[in-house]
């Protein structure tokens, strides 16, 4: 009886908070107060319903785990799907193979030469995926909370419309320039400032994300002001001439290239004495350095190599739009990108991937997310650390056997 | 160089400091009890702002006026947002207490975009014009090129509010328990403090301070909407920062230091670069001296 | 009899402010190859503070830290930033463990390795024969490290699962993995039930043996001092009040002020 009377005054409660916010209306033009007493009722009983709930099932849950210790039983002995699939390299290869060819096939079965919507917004999606990707190295393996990312994608896509407006230079070209763009900046501003304490780093990372945003808006005859840069080329393939359909899909598959590109290097630094070093920082920086890890490099080379992916893909992205503006690069985009590493877990390429193609796809497909997305992010994002800090995809134990080195220099035996 | 135009600029910069120093205050004290940079404290700002414009808009079209609607609308807007702040911290970071540095930050970032984003579908994404509240006083006629009437009325309240506070922290209960815990959370509970509610207290007092901060600017400004508490948040942060965070008088001294920075950088270098000033002082003082002004630098226990 | 020679670390001096605190004041020890040296004192003596200013986590406001790596010209290290102090051959454990939760017992010792191998991005992405032999040579040693902690069984649980006592060893492996001539062992033994200790007490004296290295550790557990070490240091108040052999501290009177208290001469 004490959870009903507890939650219906939680109940109570959250319609107190709703009373002006989500009731009460003023429109100033024409004098009218609009009042919406059913979202009041609504909340307060959504409220007290998942207080109640919330209490209920706590309770059964205590329960069972004591039963569960009483009766001797391990608490935790099931293995999580995607463990079992990372410690099966012959399963894991195939399903690779699988989604591989999935991936390659997907622009041929949902576009037709007037209908190719769908690849355009696949392609927006896979850029997020890099994008999520690219973070993932500097939040996810390193630690380094970074939330003004979206600046370095700025600044490949700026990199590759004004080298292509001002000195001609083709997307192919460019697409390594911005790269090595972002990574320089990533570098530069990340020397002074990688010392500083995870959350003080947070904060100047977001101010150098407003910045960059703040100086392309006001700067018109460098960076074009707010209106932004149009006409930039799209990629181009030996000088063949691409319709709409096939422009697209020519986007898709260096997109889709450049996915992979991503997946196979993190996978790499992962499992190698780089990758080793960034997890370590990230779990104990004092530990870390105690070991004779180098701080101010291990940082930087995660900062810098994270920044290197959100340039290249800045410049597709600068390509495959025809058009930039300062608005495709708030902090909004930002935190999206680090919802993104969040939810799909710290440092697990797959959760990454598939919280990136989830954030980016529900809300194109489904117009009641899409008004509700941010709302839902910022919602989740709590949620998340709250109930499942680690993730959809959590920690996988990595495992490494002592069989003698068979793919290495000949020393196999 | 026009010395009259510097003191008006300088005046100016007084009156927008003492808004951050208000919003920093919540900053700051949150920060000296449980380290946590609560992200989220610029929307409730914000909710501060527009419950008073709620409160005020009911009022005056159904026929009221004068300063009892600024009076209720402020004090409905204090008791919502402290019990926004209440809750927040409820929800949001009391049960990441024991948890890596980084999840409690991740979580008020997605607690911040979740509140800006209730207030934009609850009511509108569009600017607000906020009601003129404060008329003009007779007095203030020859002072007005410096200082408007409702720039005096935001100096007043902002001291008033700041030597409140100061009474509260030294002499009251809650005060001395708020300081006992910023010192050893430990140690205090072990003396008996419900550590548990001086955080609750802290979040409410923080949030009372940001409400009275965001009728007073909406005032100022005249108009508010969903997005306005990011920047002010980011804004107060850096203050809190540049006086040294967890540190009272701190936040004060770096609100007024950075309003003035600003106005002063706006007036005479460039205005669409403002909140580049603002940003450019956060980085150089966390990069040059992260313990901020006024701050001890203490060493991390090994 | 300890010749000049053999000194491995020097300390003089040593003195560390904490504002207007001084939490050690001019402290003076050395560690010759070979030697288990035990610093004692009651809590909150500054031993750990010790540990801190001479591994690199703390900069010393005043002395001399002067290390002898084997091979190498003596170096003063005051102030040197800590990964280039364990690169040098000074590794440490920490008193509350500090470990890698979220690692594997393996990885854990893997990073002991980050100093001693040189991979490099490149490296790691096209996967070099420099990077495929210096991952073999990693992943050996750290099981052989691993087995000598006994800890080899547990090789690919998470760190942060493990039972305390096997933390602390998991700690000491790390520790070696850097390939120390001097290891640094902060309260090994606290924590552990007496039948721990007692395998602590043989790993230490096996470690010094196998694997060349100096000890230098902090312990409350008397016992385990008194059987291990070659000689004693003992802190007070952030002084040195006394050292020797583990006899002549046992009948120090100064020493059996220090821990007893007043209640002595009262």
């Amino acid at each position: 009886m004490t959870h009903f009377k507890r939650s219906l005054v939680i109940g109570l409660w959250f319609m107190f908070l709703a009373l002006p916010l989500m009731v009460v209306r003023v429109n100033t033009l024409n004098h009218e107060i609009e009042w919406r007493w059913a979202n009041m009722l609504w909340l307060g009983f959504c409220a007290f319903a998942l207080a109640w709930f919330w209490r209920a099932s706590t309770e059964r849950r205590a329960a069972r785990q004591a039963l569960g210790v009483a009766a001797g039983r391990p608490l935790l002995a099931k293995l999580s799907w995607a463990q079992r699939l990372s410690d099966d390299p012959a399963l894991s290869r195939r399903l690779l193979l699988i989604v591989a060819a999935a991936a390659l096939i997907f622009p041929w079965v949902v576009s037709t030469s007037q209908n190719f919507y769908h690849v355009n917004i696949m392609v927006s999606a896979l850029i997020f995926v890099v994008l999520g990707l690219g973070l993932n190295i500097t939040v996810g393996l390193a630690g380094l909370l970074d939330l003004g990312y979206i600046a370095f994608f700025a600044v490949g896509a700026y990199t590759y419309a004004l080298l292509a407006r001002n000195f001609d230079l083709g997307f192919w070209t460019c697409l390594p320039l911005g790269g090595i763009m972002a990574m320089f900046f990533g570098i530069v501003l990340g020397f002074p400032i990688l010392r500083l304490r995870g959350d003080y780093l947070a904060i100047v990372t977001l101010g150098f994300g407003s910045i960059t945003k703040i100086v392309l808006e006001n700067s018109e005859e460098l960076f074009g002001g707010a209106a932004g840069i149009a006409g930039i080329p799209r990629p181009d393939l030996f000088g063949l001439v691409l319709d709409g359909r096939e422009k697209s899909l020519y986007s898709y598959y260096i997109v889709l290239a450049l996915v992979a590109l991503t997946i196979f290097v993190t996978n790499r630094l992962k499992n190698s004495r780089i990758g080793w070093a960034w997890m370590a920082l990230r779990e104990d920086e004092i530990a870390c350095v105690a070991m004779g890890v180098d701080m101010a490099r291990t940082k930087l080379s995660a900062y810098a190599l994270g920044a290197f992916w959100a340039g290249l893909v800045g410049v597709i992205f600068a390509a495959h739009n025809n058009f930039i503006n300062p608005d495709s690069f708030t902090f909004m985009d930002s935190a999206m990108i680090l919802s993104m590493v969040v939810l799909g877990g710290m440092g697990s390429i797959l959760g990454v991937i598939i919280a990136a193609l989830a954030l980016k796809l529900l809300p194109e497909y489904l117009r009641a997310v899409a008004e509700y997305r941010m709302l839902v992010f910022g919602a989740v994002m709590v949620l998340m650390m709250i109930f499942r800090p680690q993730g959809l995809i959590s920690n996988l134990r990595r495992k490494y056997e002592r069989a003698p080195a068979d793919e290495s220099d000949g020393h196999g035996k | 160089m026009d010395s009259e135009y510097f003191f008006e600029l300088l005046c100016g910069g007084l009156v927008k400091g003492s808004i951050y120093a208000l919003i920093a205050l919540g900053y700051t004290m949150v920060y000296g009890i449980i380290q946590l940079i609560n992200f989220a404290h610029g929307e409730i700002y914000m909710i501060g702002a527009f419950v008073a414009f709620i409160v005020s808009g009911v009022l005056t079209l159904t026929g009221y006026g004068g300063p009892t609607v600024l009076l209720l609308a402020a004090v409905i807007a204090i008791i919502y947002a402290a019990a926004y702040g209440y809750t927040l911290e409820k929800i949001a970071y009391r049960p990441l207490r024991a948890a890596p540095r980084l999840s409690p930050l991740i979580s008020a970032i997605g607690a911040s975009i979740f509140l800006t984003n209730y207030v934009q579908l609850a009511q509108t994404p569009d600017f607000l014009p906020f009601p003129e509240l404060i008329t003009d006083f007779d007095f203030m006629e020859p002072f007005s090129r410096y200082v408007s009437s409702v720039d005096l009325v935001i100096l007043v309240v902002t001291t008033l509010t700041m030597i409140a506070l100061t009474v509260l922290i030294k002499y009251t209960r809650v005060g001395k328990a708020m300081r006992a815990t910023q010192q050893d959370a430990v140690m205090a509970r072990l003396v008996g403090i419900n550590v548990d509610r001086v955080i609750s207290a802290t979040f409410i007092i923080g949030s009372a301070l940001a409400a009275i901060a965001g009728v007073l600017i909406a005032s100022r400004t005249g108009q508010i909407n969903s997005a306005i508490g990011f920047m002010a948040g980011i804004k107060a942060f850096t203050a809190a920062v540049l006086g040294g965070i967890g540190n009272i008088p701190g936040a004060v001294l770096g609100g007024l230091v950075l309003g003035i920075a600003e106005t002063l950088g706006a007036g005479y270098i460039s205005s669409a670069y403002e909140d580049v000033f603002a940003f450019g002082l956060l980085v150089l003082i966390l990069v040059l001296r992260p313990a901020g002004l006024l701050g001890k630098a203490v060493k991390q226990k090994v | 009899m300890v010749m000049e020679s053999n000194k491995l670390l020097e300390v003089t001096g040593l003195t560390m402010d904490f504002g207007g605190l001084r939490a050690i004041d001019q402290v003076d020890f050395s560690i010759s190859a070979g030697e288990i040296v035990a610093l004692i004192g009651p809590n909150g003596a500054g031993k750990t503070t010790v540990f801190n200013c001479i591994t690199g986590i703390y900069e010393p406001t005043a002395g001399d830290v002067v290390i002898h790596a084997p091979g190498l010209a003596p170096r003063r290290i005051n102030g040197m930033r800590a990964n280039r102090i364990t690169s040098l051959g000074m590794a440490r454990t920490f008193q509350n463990i500090r470990l890698f939760p979220a690692m594997t017992v393996l990885e854990n010792i893997m990073i002991g390795r980050h100093c001693r191998t040189s991979t490099t991005i490149l490296d790691a992405i096209l996967r070099t024969r420099k990077s495929v032999r210096e991952r073999h040579e990693t992943i050996e040693e750290s099981y052989r490290l691993l087995a000598k902690v006994g800890l080899a069984e547990v090789a690919n649980e998470f760190s942060a699962n493990l039972a305390y006592g096997a933390q602390r060893r998991l700690e000491i492996a790390r520790a070696l993995a850097t390939a120390p001539f001097l290891l640094l062992l902060d309260e090994p033994a606290a924590g552990m039930n007496p039948q721990e200790t007692r395998e602590l007490d043989e790993l230490i004296v096996r470690i010094r043996a196998d694997e060349q290295v100096a000890i230098l550790l902090i312990e409350h557990d008397m016992k385990l001092v008194m059987n291990i070490s070659d000689r004693i240091y003992v802190m007070e108040y952030g002084k040195g009040i006394a050292q020797g052999t583990p006899r002549e501290i046992k009948e120090n009177p100064r020493v059996i002020e220090a821990y007893l208290g007043e209640e002595v001469h009262a």
